[in-house]
This record gives C-alpha cells, sequence and structure tokens, in this order.
C-alpha cells in the first residue's frame, strides 16, 4: 500500500485510502483555473449544458493573461466574456489587468495553490505547482466547464517516474537548464501520461523560482505532473502567503515507481533548446554562434523575481546589441513592482531592453514581439514549435534568463560567463 | 461507431501549435478555426479536405498546449476520426470530451498513405485499409471512457449519477 506524493494527494481527494496507477477517479478539486483563451469556451460549456451557479465561487480562478491587455477586437470581446463571468458568478480569484499575472506566476505567488492541493487549470502549464507539493495538472475547457458545475474532474491514476538529481548545480546552471537537460534525454514523449517527481540534493540549491520552471516544463516532456517534496524552502516561501490550511504529502520510501532516473548535475552545463521541439538540447557552446533578432525574457517558466534578478547582473552596465530587440516581462505586477525597487527595471531599460506589462504576449505569438519570416528569437519561454512566436518560418530557442541576456548583448547565443565573471 | 474516408498523414509529434495556431485562438468560432486548422504543417489542409476524412499521425499527436480549440478545429473541418500511435495527454481528453473520434494504433499505422481509404470499427477497435487491404487494430476505449461518449460527452455524463465513480 505504498504510494508516491502525487497518489496520495488523488486518493485524498477522491476519498479513498489507496489509489493505484490506471486506476480511473472522480476527484475534488480545490482550485481550477481559465484563462481569456480557454476560460470563454468553458463558460460557453458551461451555460450550454444548464450550469446556473459555479460550485464554490472561491475555488474558481479566471484569469486574463495571454492577450491581455487586449490586443485586438476579438482579445477584448474574450477577456469581456470572462470578466462579465467572474462579475456574474462573483468569482473571488479575477484578476483585472493592472492587478494580474501571468496566471502560473500569479498563483504560487499569492498564496492561492498550496502543498497538498489538488489543482486543475485550462492550460497546459498547470503542472507548474508541482513544485510546492500540490497535484496540478492542465485539462480542457469542458474539463473545466464540468469542474466548475460540480467541482470534481475524472483521472487515471499515473505511474511515476523518479528523477534524482545529484550533486551541486555549476555556475550559470539554473533550474531551467535542469529541466531542458532532463527533456533532452527522455523526449518530448518521454514522460506521456506519467508523474514527473524530481527528487535530489540539487534541489536543495534551487530557489522556489527556479523549481517553479522545472516543474513548469514537465509537460514538454509529455507529463502529467511535475511534482516535488515540499521542503524548508518550500515552507519559507508559503509561509506569508497562505490564507488556509494545507497538508504536506511525501513519498513512502519504496514506493512504485515505473522507473528511477539519475543524473549527476555536475555533468550539467547550460542550454539551449534548437528549433522546432523542446528536446533539441544542446549546451551552449554548441550554438553560440547563432545570430538572433529578438530575445524575450518572460512567460510563467521565467519570468519571476529571481529570473529578473539573474538577468539584470548579467546585462548591467552592457549595452543591447544595436540590432537586437530585448523585450521583459516580468510575470506579475508583483514582480513588475519588486524590479523597480530593486532596480532592475532600469538596468534592463539603460541597457535599451523594452519592459512590458505582464502578458504572455509573445510566447505564444499572440503580439508584443512577434517575429517575422525567417528571424530568429532566444526566450526563456517553453515552447519553440513551428510558428510558436510568429512566422512559420522563424524560429525561436530556449534557454535560461542568464543565457537570454548574455545572447542579448551580443546578438548572438552567448554562454553568460562570456560577458560577466559575476557567478550567480 | 462506423467511419469511412480517405487518409491524411502528419508525422510525429503534431503540436497544438500546429493544428491551431495561437494567432488564431481570439475567436471561439467553430468554423473560423476550422479554416486555419493544420495551417503550419499544409496551408491547404483547410480547404482540401473533405467531410469524413481521417488524419493519421505518428507519436505524440495534440502536445502542446490544453487549448481545445485544436480538437474543435478538426472536428469541424469534417474529419471523422484521428487514429495516432499515440496521443499527448490533454489532447486525448479534450477530444473525448468534445465527442472527437480518436484511436490509439500501434500496429504499423506508418504503413498507411496520403489518399488510402479506410474503414474504422471503433467499438470493435478494427481500421481496414480498403485500398491496400491491411487490417489493422486499435486499443478499444475503457468503460469509464465509452460511458462518457455513450452519455454524449462529459457534460452530459456528469447530469448523470455518474458523478461519485
Ligand atoms: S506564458 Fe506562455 S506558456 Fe505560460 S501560460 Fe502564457 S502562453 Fe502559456
Amino acid at each position: 500500500m505504498r504510494m508516491t506524493i502525487t497518489q496520495k494527494i488523488l486518493a485524498k481527494h477522491s476519498g479513498k485510502i489507496f489509489v493505484e496507477p490506471g486506476e480511473l477517479i472522480m476527484a475534488e478539486v480545490d482550485l481550477a483555473l481559465a484563462n481569456d483563451i480557454t476560460g470563454p469556451v468553458a463558460i460557453e460549456e458551461f451555460k450550454k449544458a444548464g450550469g446556473r451557479k459555479v460550485f464554490d465561487r472561491e475555488k474558481i480562478a479566471l484569469i486574463p493573461d495571454h492577450f491581455a491587455p487586449n490586443k485586438d477586437i476579438k482579445s477584448a470581446e474574450l477577456c469581456k466574456a470572462l470578466r462579465e463571468f467572474a462579475k456574474e458568478q462573483q468569482i473571488v480569484h479575477y484578476y483585472e489587468v493592472g492587478r494580474m499575472g501571468i496566471e502560473h506566476a500569479l498563483l504560487p505567488e499569492q498564496g492561492i495553490v498550496l502543498p497538498g492541493d489538488l489543482v486543475i487549470g485550462a492550460d497546459s502549464h498547470t503542472c507548474t505547482y508541482g513544485a510546492l507539493g500540490a497535484f496540478s495538472t492542465g485539462v480542457g475547457s469542458t474539463d473545466l466547464a464540468f469542474a466548475m458545475m460540480t467541482g470534481k474532474c475524472w483521472f487515471k491514476v499515473p505511474e511515476t517516474i523518479k528523477f534524482i538529481y545529484h550533486g551541486k548545480p555549476n555556475p550559470w546552471v539554473t533550474g531551467k537548464d535542469l529541466i531542458l537537460h532532463t527533456i533532452g534525454e527522455i523526449g518530448v514523449d518521454g514522460a506521456l501520461y506519467m508523474s514527473m517527481e524530481f527528487t535530489g540534493e540539487a534541489l536543495s540549491y534551487l530557489t522556489v523560482d527556479e523549481r517553479l520552471t522545472m516543474a513548469n516544463m514537465a509537460i514538454e516532456a509529455g507529463g502529467k505532473n511535475g511534482i516535488m517534496e515540499p521542503d524548508e524552502k518550500t515552507l519559507e516561501y508559503i509561509k506569508n502567503r497562505a490564507k488556509r490550511s494545507y497538508e504536506i504529502f511525501v513519498s513512502d520510501d519504496n514506493a512504485d515507481y515505473s522507473q528511477i532516473i539519475d543524473y549527476n548535475v555536475e555533468d550539467i552545463q547550460p542550454k539551449v533548446a534548437l528549433p522546432h521541439l523542446p528536446e533539441n538540447v544542446v549546451n551552449v557552446e554548441e550554438a553560440q554562434n547563432i545570430s538572433i533578432d529578438q530575445v524575450v525574457i518572460g512567460s510563467c517558466t521565467n519570468g519571476r523575481l529571481e529570473d529578473m534578478r539573474v538577468a539584470a547582473k548579467v546585462i548591467k552596465s552592457h549595452k543591447v546589441h544595436p540590432y537586437v530587440r530585448l523585450i521583459v516581462i516580468p510575470a506579475t505586477q508583483q514582480v513588475y513592482q519588486d524590479m523597480i525597487k530593486e532596480g532592475i527595471t532600469e538596468v534592463f531599460i539603460q541597457a535599451g531592453a523594452v519592459v512590458s506589462t505582464p502578458t504572455c504576449g509573445p510566447c505564444l505569438g499572440g503580439y508584443m514581439g512577434i517575429l517575422a519570416k525567417g528571424e530568429r528569437a532566444i526566450a526563456t519561454t517553453n515552447r519553440n514549435f513551428v510558428g510558436r512566436m510568429g512566422h512559420p518560418e522563424s524560429e525561436v530557442y530556449l534557454s535560461s534568463p542568464a543565457v537570454a541576456a548574455a545572447s542579448a548583448i551580443k546578438g548572438k547565443i552567448t554562454h553568460p560567463a562570456e560577458v560577466t565573471s559575476n557567478d550567480i | 461507431m462506423i467511419f469511412k474516408g480517405n487518409v491524411w498523414v502528419f508525422g510525429d509529434n503534431i503540436d497544438t501549435d500546429v493544428i491551431i495556431p495561437a494567432r488564431y485562438l481570439n475567436t471561439t468560432n467553430p468554423q473560423e478555426l476550422a479554416s486555419h486548422c493544420m495551417e503550419d504543417a499544409d496551408p491547404d489542409f483547410s480547404a482540401k479536405v473533405q467531410e469524413g476524412d481521417i488524419i493519421v499521425a505518428g507519436s505524440n499527436f495534440g502536445c502542446g498546449s490544453s487549448r481545445e480549440h485544436a480538437p474543435i478545429a478538426i472536428k469541424s473541418t469534417g474529419v471523422s476520426c484521428v487514429i495516432a500511435s499515440s496521443f499527448a495527454r490533454i489532447f486525448y481528453r479534450n477530444s473525448i470530451n468534445i465527442g472527437l473520434s480518436i484511436l490509439e494504433c500501434n500496429d504499423g499505422i506508418e504503413n498507411i498513405s496520403i489518399g488510402d481509404e479506410l474503414k474504422i470499427d471503433t467499438d470493435k477497435g478494427t481500421i481496414r485499409n480498403v485500398t491496400t487491404g491491411k487490417i489493422f487494430s486499435a486499443r478499444p476505449f475503457p468503460d469509464f471512457i465509452k460511458g462518457i461518449i455513450n452519455a454524449g460527452g462529459l457534460l452530459n455524463y456528469g447530469k448523470g449519477e455518474n458523478v461519485n465513480v
């Protein structure tokens, strides 16, 4: 009857003592999330199915972030549909432009998701909150409509792959590099339908922001969720954020894993994922002469304060390459404000960057930095699919904020050690 | 259910940005979404595809975003069924939830060619290539999922007594 952390959270939320991989369950959700793209579809479905009142107005989060501030008339209509539903249903966690942030950065930051929670979101990067020891996973709009009506969602209990990261990360190696390395090793379907449990002493060197980055990209290996057991850093992070009780779960010793994969992080160097899949991972050196037109530092993957601090350290006292656009997008209003307070915004602006209000924007090719035919960007985002940031013949390279910042200075993909001696 | 139609072939890791690029996600209109379906892989797909046609693809079909717009776009082009050697998880559940038939088949479907005519029996999990005479078998749905499909999708299913499984 031994269970992994994922099994335990699923068992608890389906009123069972034990659940096993492959079992289909109907579980209660602590939070159901949607955005300006997926929310309107869910709301339409909710209404079509005769829904009048949501199951619990405190357990739904609606966040206009993808095309907000509204990029065009059609997006304005989507945001309006979300806003009107939030108003009508008195949704507690609705965040308007000016108070919002990218959903997966905002919810942990505001203490809305907590350890032990079961969270679903009509957005594939909902897996981010696993970094806090929650089970969270992306679903579709119909699932979300169903959850808004019933407070429930169906799941197949996943098998778990355990990833153990040994050793201490090298200079300039961040959570982003560890997860890119992992995806490079196992491939974009390497964890299809599975839970990815991240563990090992290397994680204790990572900030919570870096851990959120790792869990965020579990979906890029096909994973159902990415999860970590909470430690002191997690508890410290949530201490002043949690406004309700929560429960810490950990995996049993000798729980069943479908596979255990060990990495010695001392062998891992800063990484870049080449177009057009996140699994095309190489060391920065192998990509270092590739010229770029645009750099994006932001997104739910790497738009948090720690990311901005690292990028600013690299950029400081340098200028952005004359033919490169550096677009910096803090993921939340809080990050935006903290950047101003810490002088980070000024560092970017003086270097010749544009600093935007929080939005997903270019990450999904929405707006605020679309690529023309043949253009290349290096971005701290999570996907480099064909056409992801603009023209189908443009290219996206994925990296950490440090590598992205160094590349902005040189106009080509660059290892941060080349432009600064400041270790992070 | 039984489907008969002609095949369109796509490769491995067909992601949701290929199925429906994010730049068109500022609408929820199914016909508008259909008109851009598969655009970044085959710009003329939506013009050429016929009612009842079948998509055959490799592994990890539908990886990427959770956008339900992806199966909606495919369904609205008139495609009757998608067969792939594996599906990304969220795409799989979205398709079931909105009633797009999908079959997972690892039985040598890479030998199916564009234009071949297929006859599919989703209950039995058989795929017959009428053009070549070959027969493939696909994994049938678990009962729980059949329940959702038979109820006409997840939301109808939710109205019944089934919520407490
Ligand atoms: S930042 Fe990018 S990956 Fe994250 S939620 Fe927004 S569009 Fe999705």
